[in-house]
This record gives structure tokens, C-alpha cells and sequence, in this order.
């Protein structure tokens, strides 16, 4: 399909295997940061969030030293730190900013360790920077069917788990009264959260993969007044900036005489700007609401 | 006020409650303890339906914790707590909850409406697909309090008497017989505080649902409220508010010169600070009168 798009639009970069391979990759972890990330924000696990990426590190270049897929590595190691945030009592919120430095330090203490052993081993910077940094056109194209496949478990997981996610984030205490165990949505959104994570650790790096999943769902929930509006808001900006992000770095290398600049540069100043444009679109949202029910304020209290 | 359509009559429950038990609510013999600190000790009273009862009692006597109970949130080793002749687990159906002040985000996306439909299905996992049913039970419960006209607004932007309107409209969204609010009058201005007042006493009155509510500022309410169950040291006693809102009761209750006056013809309780110290222990107030409080 990406071919046929290419010849219609006569867009050389889409024919490429490594670019459709980067687009797909990129796509699903868009899509998936942007469901699971306006759930983080509005939990207020956003720093648990960059966290997570930063520990990912640590399995991305475990990964490149064992000789595995580095998306097993990022997934494992943000997996086993998702449910150590959980046990180290991320949910209790005086805690929270204790138990996620704690996990924090002692995954980029290993990433140290592994990253040592990389370049020492291989004699080369090149792995440090692609797992903090990413890598999209090196992508293999048999990365394709596992990012799909954990973007979708992710999914599935998100839909099983919204309505009582959602109740848990207005207030946990009238979840519970319904039956529900905040404990255990909250592990299994932890859980998702690190499966985001480590597609965004792959795609735009461990350092910037918070970028992917915060900024985007921060910039659709200053805007948008309904939970799944603000994931569907999300999706578009997330896809805007990683396809967007994609496309600019492949065609950099015509604007910047042969050094083409990095895809992670693109997709972050992107996101970044989309956020600067809620800004003032929350304030205009506000007034006019203000404008509509001068009255209504004090009506019923 | 908004004038307020029938809500639906109360739901079946899907574990068959027993529809012929007098009380809503029966609470026998509870007894709550805490990290080895005993706060409540055999707690006995009952609800009726249609009855507004107000909890009172100092900071830390337990109205939270005697709540929670009600909810099953609080397990209670001793004693037996039914709704409908059910235990509080298997009646979660038949209990609108409202806890303590839930502090929503003027950021946070969510309209009254999603509020009040998570009430339906909040529990229920899988996404949701439209239903007419839904959308009808979510109405209904948005218009039992007054809140159709701000139903499609962000939460968080909302006054602190509507955002408590939205939350009782979501306690109310499973149609429940009995309500529990736990201070929900609290950092309410008068308007507001009344207002909602008006609203539980028209809950009891034209929807037959008991309702238990926990008060600091007990003066709104006494125009609604038929009963009163007061806590004190871990233990519990209850009685009309004609026999409980009596300077010398409220006094010995809170520990504090409490006076009850008539104005305009209502009753209002007021911290009486200028009372002093009689012979006999009790609070003297300025009037003469005497008050049960040991100062």
C-alpha cells in the first residue's frame, strides 16, 4: 500500500524498505503511547513515565551486548521496572517520587554498566547512541510483526482495562467501593505503560521515549473535554510527529548537503511545538466557556 | 432549583435483595479497629427508607471510618452490617457512595456526563458500545439533581456545588435505596450548602432513598434531616433531631459549649464560645441555661 501511496505521490522516501519499516514501527508506538499516555498523565504518573524510558536503556544495550532483539530488551527491563515502581508504592502519592528515583537510579546504574561493556567490547559509541537516541532507518524488517504484535497486546489491554482506569483516576476510594482493585489496574496499567515505553525507547530512543508518551496525550488533554477525544487528539498529533518526524529527516539530507539530521531531532521538536499550540488553544477553550455562561457558575452552587 | 423528574425506582439488585426487610440499612453490634486503636465499639442503629439521618461527632470519631465500613472498604471483625438483608459486599448495587472532597483538575477531560455514566459501568471492563438504556438511566440521574445544564462540561471547570451535584448524580446513577455522603456540605458557600440540603431531602421525600450523611455544619440540614446518630468515643447513640439537638446533648457530645437558638423560625447550632464553667462542671451559658458539656 505504501508503494501504491509512493507512486501516487510520487514520494521517493515511501518506497524505501527501511523507511516503510520506520513508519510502521514508529506508527504503532505513536498509536500505543497515545492511549496509554493520557491515562499516565492524568494518574500523574508522568515522571513514573520518563522513568521507565530511562530505565529501558539498560535493556536496550543489554540487548546489543547478548545479541538480542533490542525490542525484548527495552520490553523486559521496563517490564520488571513498571511492577518493582508498583511494589515500591508508586500508588501512594508521598512515595511516589521516592519509588520511581530509586528504580530510576538503579536501572541507568546498569545501563552505565552494560553501555561500558558495549563499547569496550565492540570498540564503538554507536550503541550508546542509538539506545538513547534511536535509530529508526537501521530498523530490520522482521522488527515489523513484534511491534505489531506488542502494540496490540497493549491495545487490547487498554480496552479490557479503560472504564475501571478511568473511575480508579477520578478518585480510588469511589473504585473501590464498586469493586474494583486499584491495586491490580494499577499494576496492569503499569505494565502497558512500560510495553509504550519500550516501543518509544526503539523508535525515538530511552532518553526521549517520555517525549512520545507525555507530550502528545499533554497537549490532547489541555484540549479535548472527553477522555476518548483527548486518546483520539493524541493519536493524531503522535502520528503527525513520528511520520512527520520521519519524512523530515529523510528529506534533511537534500536541505543539509548530504549530512541528513537525525529522525529523534524532528519527532521531539514536533511534539514539542504541538504542545506549545495548546497553550493558547486551552485558554482560548476556557473563555469561551466563560463567555457562553456568565451566570451558569453560580447556578446549583 | 431545578424542578426534578422522577428518577427510576430503585434497582433490583442482581443478588435478589430481600425487598420485604423494613430497614435499608441495619448496622448491629459493629465494632472497627485500627492499627490497634479501637474506634468504633458496638455501633447499633438502623435506616428506614426515605429517611435523611445525619452522622455527627468530633474530628477522628469515626464517621469516616463508620462509613467506610458501610461500604465494605473497612473490614469490621465484629458485628453485621446489611442493606436490604444483604452484606455490604453483595450490595453494591443497592449504595451511592460520595466520599470526602474528590479534588478534580480543571485539566482533567472529563464532562458530568462521563462522570455520571461511569456510575453505571464503571466497574465493568471491555470498552463501551452505545445504548440507549444507558444514555436514559444517565439522564435521569443527571436531572435528579439539577445538572442537565452543565452535563456536557469539563468537571474540573465547574463550581464546587455543581462538581458535588455531579458526584451524587454518579452515586445516584445506579438507581441505590440507600446514599452515603461523607461531608459533602463541606467548603460549600451558604447558597450552595443549602441548595444541596433541599436536594437530599427531595431524594428522601419524592425517591423513598434512605440517606446517611456526615456533617460538620449540621445547620442546612436540620431543616431535611428526621434522625440523627451520633458518635463519641467509639461508641454510638441515636435519636430524633428533636432529641438530639438540644444544647445540653450536643454539648456533652462535642466536648464544647454548643448553643441551639431559634431564628426565623428554624433551629440553628452555634459554638458558644463565651459560655463559662459552672459549679456542677457543665458549660454555663450567658442566658443562664447550662449545658451537658464537662469543660
Amino acid at each position: 500500500m505504501l508503494n501504491w501511496l509512493a507512486h501516487i505521490l510520487h514520494w521517493s522516501f515511501l518506497r524505501s524498505g527501511s523507511v516503510q519499516t520506520a513508519l510502521l514501527v514508529a506508527g504503532c508506538a505513536a498509536v500505543v503511547c497515545a492511549v496509554i499516555g493520557v491515562f499516565t498523565i492524568l494518574r500523574g504518573y508522568a515522571f513514573a513515565g520518563h522513568a521507565l524510558g530511562d530505565v529501558s536503556s539498560a535493556g536496550g544495550s543489554a540487548s546489543f551486548l547478548l545479541g538480542i532483539s533490542p525490542l525484548a530488551g527495552f520490553l523486559g527491563i521496563a517490564g520488571i521496572a513498571a511492577v518493582s515502581l508498583e511494589f515500591l508504592g508508586v500508588r501512594r502519592a508521598r512515595e511516589q517520587d521516592v519509588a520511581t528515583g530509586i528504580v530510576l537510579g538503579a536501572g541507568i546504574g546498569l545501563s552505565a554498566l552494560f553501555l561500558y561493556l558495549d563499547t569496550t567490547t565492540t570498540n564503538t559509541t554507536g550503541t550508546a547512541v542509538t539506545v538513547m537516541f534511536g535509530s529508526m532507518f537501521t530498523f530490520p524488517a522482521s522488527l515489523r510483526l513484534p511491534a505489531m504484535m506488542t502494540a496490540a497486546a497493549a491495545l487490547i489491554m487498554m480496552a479490557i482495562l479503560y472504564r475501571p482506569l478511568l473511575l480508579s483516576m477520578v478518585d480510588p476510594e469511589l473504585a473501590t467501593t464498586r469493586g474494583i482493585s486499584t491495586r491490580w489496574v494499577g499494576l496492569l496499567h503499569l505494565l502497558t505503560l512500560a510495553a509504550a515505553v519500550a516501543l518509544a525507547a526503539l523508535s525515538v530512543g530511552a532518553v526521549l521515549a517520555s517525549a512520545l508518551v507525555i507530550g502528545p496525550a499533554g497537549a490532547a488533554v489541555r484540549i479535548s473535554r472527553r477522555p476518548g477525544v483527548a486518546i483520539l487528539l493524541a493519536m493524531l498529533l503522535g502520528l503527525t510527529a513520528v511520520w512527520g518526524g520521519i519524512w523530515m529527516a529523510y528529506e534533511s539530507y537534500y536541505w543539509f548537503a548530504g549530512r541528513a539530521w537525525p529522525v529523534s531531532f524532528f519527532v521531539v521538536t514536533i511534539i514539542f511545538l504541538s504542545y506549545l499550540t495548546s497553550v493558547p488553544l486551552q485558554y482560548v477553550r476556557r473563555r469561551r466557556i466563560v463567555r457562553a455562561m456568565p451566570m451558569a457558575a453560580h447556578a446549583g452552587g | 432549583m431545578h424542578e426534578h423528574t422522577n428518577l427510576p425506582t430503585p434497582a433490583t439488585s442482581s443478588h435478589h435483595a430481600d425487598t420485604s426487610c423494613a430497614s435499608v440499612l441495619d448496622v448491629e453490634d459493629l465494632t472497627v479497629s485500627i492499627g490497634g486503636r479501637m474506634l468504633l465499639q458496638g455501633v447499633t442503629f438502623a435506616l428506614q427508607p426515605g429517611q435523611l439521618c445525619g452522622l455527627i461527632g468530633e474530628n477522628g470519631a469515626g464517621k469516616t471510618t463508620l462509613l467506610r465500613s458501610l461500604i465494605g472498604v473497612q473490614p469490621s471483625p465484629h458485628g453485621q452490617v446489611s442493606i436490604s438483608g444483604l452484606s455490604p459486599r453483595k450490595s453494591r448495587d443497592l449504595v451511592g457512595y460520595v466520599p470526602q472532597k474528590i479534588n478534580f483538575s480543571p485539566d482533567l477531560p472529563l464532562r458530568v456526563y462521563d462522570l455520571v455514566q461511569l456510575g453505571c459501568d464503571g466497574h465493568r471492563l471491555g470498552p463501551r458500545w452505545f445504548s440507549r438504556r444507558l444514555h436514559q438511566q444517565v439522564m435521569a440521574a443527571l436531572d435528579a439533581v439539577g445538572a442537565q445544564d452543565f452535563a456536557y462540561q469539563r468537571i474540573g471547570e465547574l463550581s464546587g456545588g455543581q462538581q458535588q451535584r455531579a458526584v451524587i448524580a454518579h452515586a445516584l446513577a445506579r438507581r441505590p435505596r440507600l446514599l452515603l455522603l461523607d461531608e459533602p456540605l463541606a467548603n460549600l458557600d451558604f447558597r450552595s450548602a443549602n441548595e444541596l440540603a433541599g436536594l437530599l431531602g427531595h431524594l428522601t421525600r419524592v425517591h423513598g432513598i434512605a440517606v446517611l450523611v456526615t456533617a460538620h455544619d449540621m445547620n442546612p440540614l436540620l431543616p431535611v434531616m428526621d434522625h440523627i446518630v451520633y458518635l463519641a468515643k467509639g461508641r454510638a447513640a441515636s435519636g430524633s433531631v428533636r432529641e438530639v439537638v438540644q444544647s445540653a446533648t450536643l454539648s456533652k457530645l462535642y466536648g464544647y459549649p454548643v448553643a441551639v437558638i431559634e431564628h426565623g423560625g428554624r433551629v440553628l447550632v452555634l459554638p458558644h464560645a463565651d459560655a463559662k464553667v459552672g459549679e456542677d462542671g457543665c458549660y454555663l451559658m450567658p442566658n443562664g441555661s447550662t449545658s451537658g458539656g464537662q469543660a
